[in-house]
C-alpha cells in the first residue's frame, strides 16, 4: 500500500484507538483471571477488541500486529462459538497477555516512527497449538456456509448527487490477491478506502468485507469485484489498481459511459434512489447516537491552547483592573464591574482547569498488570488495593507519574515483600498487600504506595551510602527519614541493590527525577517488619500558581506562595556571618542561611543591608532558607510560562523555574525554590 | 491546467519577493545586512528583564504581545563596547529554525536587494573575526556585511568553556 494515504493524524487516531482497546482488553482478562473463569461477556469483549485491532492494523498495513490479533481472535471465536467447558484460565490469559505485549511493543515502534519489524510467528504457533488442543477436546465442530451477498456503497452522498453533472467513466475491476497474503477482506477494504478519494460511486462484492470474515474465502476464490464511476481515464485507473499490495491479477474493464452501473451489476443492486434513502436512514441512526453521546475526545493541543488563552486573559484582567491610570480615582461602579469580571474569570479558569483534569483510575488500573506479572515471576502472592482512584490531576501530570508508580510497585514487590514462607514464619498473612492511595491535600495530590513487607533496612542503607560516599552529614546526626531518603540519591541503587535481588536497572532516582520534573516531591517512611510507604506529592496543576512578587533592584521575581513560611525585617543583631562568609540569621532559636538574591542573580541594588530590605523564609523538602530582597510587591495569581527555548538551550539556569507576565506587561522571573535551596547546601 | 499555472506563478513571485532582499542596519560604524526571510518584525527598544547566568550579549527577555522572547545585543555579540540605548535603537525580531530572538541594533536602515552577483566571499584574514559574516554585498560604493543568522545564535563553545572555568 502506498504511504500516501497513511498520514500523521491517521496514525495518531490509530494509536489512540489501539491503546484504548488494549486497556479494556487487559481489564477484561485480569478480571476474568481473578474469578478464574472467562464469562461469555468477557470472551465477546476480547473477541470484539481483537477484531478491531486486526481491522485497524491491517488498514494501516501493520501486518505483524494484524496477524497476531487475527490468531487471538480466532481463538476467541472458537471459545465463543463452541463454549468449551474446560478452559485453563491462566494459560489463556498468559497467551493473551503475550499477544498484547507484542502488540504494545510494535505500537511503540509505530509511535516512534520506527520500522515495524517484530516477528509474531512463535507466538502465533503457540496460539495455534493451544487452539488445536482445545479443538481436540471439543471434537464436534460446525461450519456455517459462507453467504455470497452483494453490497452497494455510496462513498459520499453529495458526491453521488453531483455525479450526473460531471463526465464520468465507469469501470468494472476484478482483483485477485496472491495466495497466502491473509486477510483479503481487509486489503479489499483498503482499496475501497483509497478509491473513495478518486471515485464518486463504488459498488463492490462480496459485501460486509470488514464485518464478515467469511468473505475472505470468497475473495480468495472469486476475486474481489468492484464497480466504480470516476473522472480518471483507463490508464490512470490501471496504475491505481496496480499499486495494490499482494496483487496477483487484475481485470479492468471500462464500461460504456451512459450505461448505468446498476445495470451491469444486475438486479441484486438496488437503484440509486434506494441507496440514498438507505443512507438517510443511516444518517438518522447516526444523529440518534450523537444526541446520546455526552463525551467527546478533544486533542490535548487544543486544551493547551485554551489554557494559554486563559492565562492571557488572567493577565489582561490584571492589566485592566490594576491599570496605573486608575490610581487614586474613586470608581465605585468600575470596582463593582471589575469584581464581577474577576469572579467570572476565576470561575472560567477553574472550569478550563477541570477540563484538563483526568482521574487517576486508568493509571492505577494499569498497575494491576504490573503486580500480576511481578507476582507470577517472583512467586509472591500480592494483592493490589486501590484507594481514591477517582482523584483527579492534570493530564500533563498523569503522563509523568505512570512510570514512577510502576517502578515503585516493582521495587516494593521485588525488595519489600518477603516470600510466602517467610511471611508465614513471621506470623503475617501469606498474601501480601500493596496499597495505592491517592488523595487531595490542598493544592497538591498525594499518592501513597504502601506495602506490608519487611521495610527498609537502615543499616544496609547506611553502609551502602558510606561505600558510595553519599553521606553529607555525620551518621549519628541523621534522622530516620533522612536515612531512608538516601535511597533516592542518584548512584545509590544503580550498582547493587539493598535486598541482593537484582533490580531492573531502574533506580529510585529516576522516580525522583520524574516527579520533580512536574514540581512534585518524593519521600519515604518505613517501619522495620511492618512495611514501607513512599509518598509522592504532586501539584494539581502546573500552569497557574499563586505567587508573591518581590523586587530586587530593578528586577522583579515571583516566589510560589506555597513555599513561603514567613517574611520579616530582621533586627541588626539577629544576623551574623559564619567562617565561609555565609550570612545566617537566628529566628526563635533556630539558625537559617540567607541567600542574597542580588548577589545570586548579579543585580544592582542600593539595598544591601538586611535591615533595609526584607527576608522571606522559604521551605522546600524540609529545607529552609531565607531569601533577601529589597521589598515585597504583593501577592498575585501568575501564569507560569517557560523561558524561551533559545535561553534553555544555552544553559539551564538553576534557581529559575520560568517566567510570568505581570499586570503592567513587564516580566517577572519565577524562582525555583528547590533549586535555590539545594544549590545553597552543596 | 490554466489554474494550476497561475498558482505556480503566484508561488514563484512570492518567493521572488524575498529573494536577494536584505534588511540593512548599522552597529557602530559598519552596515550589516540580514536576509529578509528571517525577519518577523522590527520594534523599538522595550524594557528588558535581565536573566541571570547568561552570556553578557544576551540582555534578557522581553514581552512581545504576550510572547516572551530573548533579546541579544548585537554590539556585545561582536565584542564591541556597550552603548546606552536611545530612541534610534531597534529590536529586529528574527525567527530562525523556529527560535524567535530579538536582535538589538543601533539603528535600522532599509530593505534593499543585493543580487547574488554583487555578493563576494568574505576575505580570509583571520579565522575568528569574520565567523558571523556569510558574505559581503556591494551596493554602489558602500559595503554591507551579510550576517549568517545560524552562527549568530549558535553558542560558540570557546566562550562556554571560558565562562564555566570562571564560575569554578
Amino acid at each position: 500500500m502506498s504511504e500516501s494515504f497513511i498520514d500523521e493524524s491517521m496514525i495518531e487516531m490509530y494509536l489512540f484507538e489501539m491503546l484504548q482497546g488494549i486497556e479494556q482488553l487487559e481489564t477484561a482478562v485480569l478480571s476474568s483471571e481473578k474469578s478464574s473463569e472467562f464469562s461469555l461477556d468477557a470472551i465477546n469483549e476480547i473477541f470484539r477488541i481483537m477484531h478491531t485491532i486486526k481491522g485497524a492494523s491491517a488498514m494501516m498495513s501493520f501486518t505483524s500486529i494484524a496477524s497476531c490479533a487475527h490468531y487471538i481472535e480466532d481463538l476467541f471465536y472458537f471459545l465463543r462459538e463452541q463454549k468449551p467447558l474446560r478452559i485453563e484460565c491462566s494459560i489463556l490469559s498468559d497467551l493473551v497477555f503475550e499477544g498484547v505485549d507484542f502488540i504494545k511493543v510494535e505500537l511503540q515502534k509505530v509511535k516512534n516512527g520506527d520500522e515495524i519489524d517484530g516477528e509474531a510467528s512463535s507466538l502465533i504457533k503457540k496460539i495455534e497449538e493451544y487452539l488445536a488442543r482445545l479443538k481436540q477436546q471439543n471434537a464436534a465442530t460446525d461450519d456455517t456456509d459462507p453467504s455470497f451477498v452483494q453490497q452497494s456503497y455510496v462513498a459520499d452522498e453529495t458526491k453521488a448527487q453531483n455525479m450526473s453533472a460531471c463526465e464520468n467513466y465507469s469501470y468494472k475491476a476484478t482483483i485477485y490477491f496472491q495466495e497466502g497474503c491473509e486477510m483479503e477482506n481487509v486489503r479489499a477494504y483498503a482499496i475501497i478506502h483509497k478509491l473513495k478519494e478518486i471515485a464518486d460511486e463504488i459498488y463492490f462484492s462480496p459485501e460486509d468485507i470488514i464485518e464478515d470474515d467469511d468473505t475472505v474465502m470468497i475473495i480468495r476464490e472469486h476475486g474481489f469485484q468492484l464497480y466504480c464511476k470516476t473522472e480518471k481515464d483507463y490508464e490512470e485507473m490501471q496504475i491505481f489498481f496496480n499499486q495494490t499490495v499482494f496483487l496477483r491479477e487484475l481485470e479492468l474493464i471500462q464500461l460504456e459511459d451512459d450505461q448505468p452501473i446498476t445495470h451491469s451489476i444486475g438486479d441484486q443492486v438496488p437503484a440509486i434512489e434506494n441507496i440514498v434513502t438507505a443512507v438517510e436512514a443511516v444518517k438518522k441512526v447516526a444523529t440518534n447516537t450523537v444526541t446520546n453521546q455526552s463525551i467527546i475526545s478533544v486533542s490535548v493541543n487544543k486544551l493547551d491552547q485554551l489554557m494559554d488563552l486563559m492565562g492571557e486573559m488572567v493577565i489582561s484582567e490584571a492589566m485592566v483592573t490594576q491599570n496605573p491610570d486608575l490610581k487614586g480615582l474613586a470608581l465605585d461602579n468600575f470596582q463593582k464591574a471589575a469584581r464581577q469580571l474577576h469572579k467570572i474569570t476565576s470561575e472560567l479558569q477553574d472550569t478550563v482547569m477541570s477540563i484538563r483534569m483526568v482521574p487517576l483510575s486508568t493509571t492505577f488500573h494499569k498497575m494491576h498488570r504490573v503486580v500480576r506479572d511481578m507476582s507470577k515471576k517472583l512467586e509472591k502472592d500480592v494483592e493490589l488495593q486501590l484507594i481514591g482512584e477517582t482523584t483527579e490531576v492534570d493530564k500533563n501530570i498523569i503522563e509523568h507519574i505512570s512510570d514512577p508508580l510502576m517502578h515503585l510497585i516493582r521495587n516494593a514487590i521485588d525488595h519489600g515483600i518477603e516470600s510466602a514462607t517467610e511471611r508465614i514464619s513471621l506470623g503475617k498473612k501469606a498474601i501480601s498487600t500493596i496499597t495505592l492511595e491517592a488523595k487531595n491535600a490542598g493544592s497538591d495530590v498525594v499518592v501513597l504506595v504502601r506495602d506490608d513487607g519487611k521495610g527498609l533496612n537502615k543499616e544496609k542503607i547506611l553502609s551502602k551510602a558510606r561505600e558510595n560516599n553519599l553521606l553529607f552529614k555525620p551518621e549519628d546526626e541523621m534522622s530516620d527519614k533522612e536515612i531512608y531518603s538516601l535511597i533516592f540519591l542518584p548512584g545509590f541503587s544503580t550498582k547493587e541493590n539493598i535486598s541482593e535481588f537484582s533490580g531492573r536497572g531502574v533506580g529510585m532516582d529516576v522516580v525522583t527525577k520524574n516527579i520533580e520534573s512536574v514540581g512534585g516531591s518524593v519521600s519515604v517512611d518505613s517501619v522495620a517488619g511492618v512495611g514501607s510507604t513512599v509518598t509522592l506529592k504532586i501539584p494539581l496543576t502546573l500552569a497557574i500558581i499563586d505567587g508573591m512578587n518581590i523586587k530586587v533592584g530593578h528586577s522583579c521575581y515571583t516566589i510560589p506562595t506555597i513555599a513561603i513560611k514567613e517574611s520579616f525585617r530582621p533586627k541588626p543583631d539577629e544576623t551574623f556571618t559564619d567562617l565561609d562568609q555565609q550570612d545566617m540569621i537566628m529566628v526563635r532559636g533556630q539558625c537559617y542561611p540567607i541567600i542574597r538574591l542580588h548577589e545570586r542573580f548579579c543585580v544592582n541594588t542600593d539595598v544591601k543591608d538586611f535591615c533595609q530590605g526584607i527576608l522571606v523564609m522559604v521551605e522546600q523538602d524540609g529545607k529552609i532558607v531565607c531569601l533577601f530582597a529589597d521589598q515585597l510587591l504583593g501577592q498575585h495569581e501568575v501564569v507560569v510560562k517557560p523561558l524561551p527555548n533559545y535561553i534553555r538551550d544555552i544553559r539551564k539556569i538553576v534557581g529559575i523555574a520560568g517566567c510570568t507576565l505581570l499586570g503592567d506587561g513587564s516580566i517577572s522571573l519565577i524562582l525555583d525554590i528547590g533549586g535555590l535551596v539545594g544549590n545553597n547546601i552543596t | 491546467m490554466a489554474e494550476l499555472m497561475s498558482s505556480e506563478f503566484l508561488l514563484d513571485t512570492e518567493e521572488d519577493t524575498q529573494k536577494d532582499k536584505f534588511l540593512t542596519f548599522s552597529v557602530g560604524n559598519e552596515a550589516y545586512g540580514i536576509e529578509i526571510k528571517y525577519v518577523t518584525e522590527i520594534i523599538g527598544i522595550q524594557p528588558v528583564t535581565e536573566v541571570p547566568e547568561l552570556p553578557n550579549y544576551i540582555r534578557g527577555i522581553i514581552n512581545l504581545r504576550g510572547k516572551i522572547i530573548p533579546v541579544m545585543d548585537v554590539r556585545l555579540r561582536f565584542k564591541k563596547e556597550f552603548l546606552e540605548y536611545n530612541d534610534r535603537t531597534c529590536v529586529i525580531v528574527v525567527d530562525i529554525n523556529d527560535l524567535s530572538v530579538g536582535l538589538i541594533v543601533d539603528s535600522v536602515a532599509e530593505v534593499m536587494s543585493i543580487p547574488e552577483t554583487e555578493i563576494v566571499e568574505p576575505p580570509q584574514v583571520s579565522k575568528s573575526s569574520n565567523k558571523f559574516i556569510k558574505g559581503i554585498g556591494k551596493v554602489g560604493n558602500e559595503v554591507k556585511l551579510l550576517l549568517d543568522c545560524n552562527k549568530l545564535l549558535s553558542e560558540d563553545e570557546f566562550n562556554v568553556i571560558n565562562d564555566l572555568g570562571q564560575e569554578k
